[in-house]
């Protein structure tokens, strides 16, 4: 349902530290606006972003209402085996969404 | 005569200057916005009350910002990225924002590199602080300010 956004190389050669840039659609409301009806619009947010890199954290975030609308992140990471980077986001309620990008190291 | 006349008129005009700074004042929106103290116990509270230094983070921001709903922003720390020495975590702080704390990033020896880039709502012009903390405990800081011409939150 959120549209998610990856920008990650498809090859790396073990030891080279790679560019990772991700996206996700979500309005990130964060509770001091009002809406036209002149109500107070609930906080809505995602509160943490987590990256694996063949099984282990390599990136965390905690996320507060100051992250704009659609949060992007651009980090990087260091390649070292052929694997699985999994993106993991976790909303306020415990809602999470979830993409898996394969990274082949020659 | 002339003199004492002259005399007069110079605390009548800088009289007329204060009542304009203090209407500026009161015309400010009262909005939930926190100040350089919010933001001091903001980072006492995610690194604990170490002493921070000066230098080895860079803050990236653009000088003007036309809408502070989307600002995009770099924090880089000098570190050599290695399994001893390395960036545990790092934080970015607005000391205007309703929240101080905008965002913590947990890094580790398997980064590479410990340069990350978001985007973040200001409420306002104001001068965004990032402070990195190393694998060695210590705290370093840095900071960058934009001027925003429309300030998050304040819009609806």
């Amino acid at each position: 349902m959120a549209t998610i956004r990856i920008a990650a190389p498809d090859t790396a050669s073990a030891g080279e530290v790679i560019e990772l840039k991700v996206l996700i659609q979500h309005p990130m409301e964060t509770g001091y606006r009002s809406g036209p009806d002149g109500k107070r619009i609930e906080r809505d947010i995602i509160e943490k972003f987590e990256v694996t890199y063949d099984g282990e954290t390599v990136f965390e975030a905690d996320l507060q209402p100051g992250i704009a609308a659609n949060p992007i992140f651009t980090f990087y990471t260091r390649a070292t085996t052929s694997g699985p980077i999994v993106f993991k986001w976790t909303d306020q309620d415990g809602e999470s969404w979830s993409e898996t990008h394969d990274l082949t190291v020659e | 005569m002339k003199t004492l006349s002259r005399h007069t008129a110079l605390p009548r005009r800088s009289f007329l200057q204060l009542g304009a700074a203090g209407f500026v004042a009161t015309a400010l929106p009262l909005q939930a916005v926190g100040d350089a103290a919010d933001a001091d116990a903001a980072i006492r509270e995610i690194f604990g009350d170490k002493p921070l230094n000066e230098g080895r983070v860079s803050v990236k921001l653009p000088p003007i910002a036309e809408n502070g709903n989307s600002v995009a922003i770099t924090v880089a720390a000098e570190s050599l990225m290695s399994p001893d020495d390395y960036v545990r975590r790092i934080a970015i702080i607005s000391p205007r924002n309703p929240i101080a704390e905008v965002a913590v990033f947990k890094l580790g020896p398997r980064a590479g590199k410990a340069e990350i880039s978001t985007r973040i709502r200001m409420a306002g012009t104001q001068r965004i602080r990032a402070v990195a903390e190393l694998s060695d405990g210590t705290l370093w800081h840095g900071s960058a300010s934009t001027v925003v011409t429309l300030a998050a939150c304040l819009i609806g």
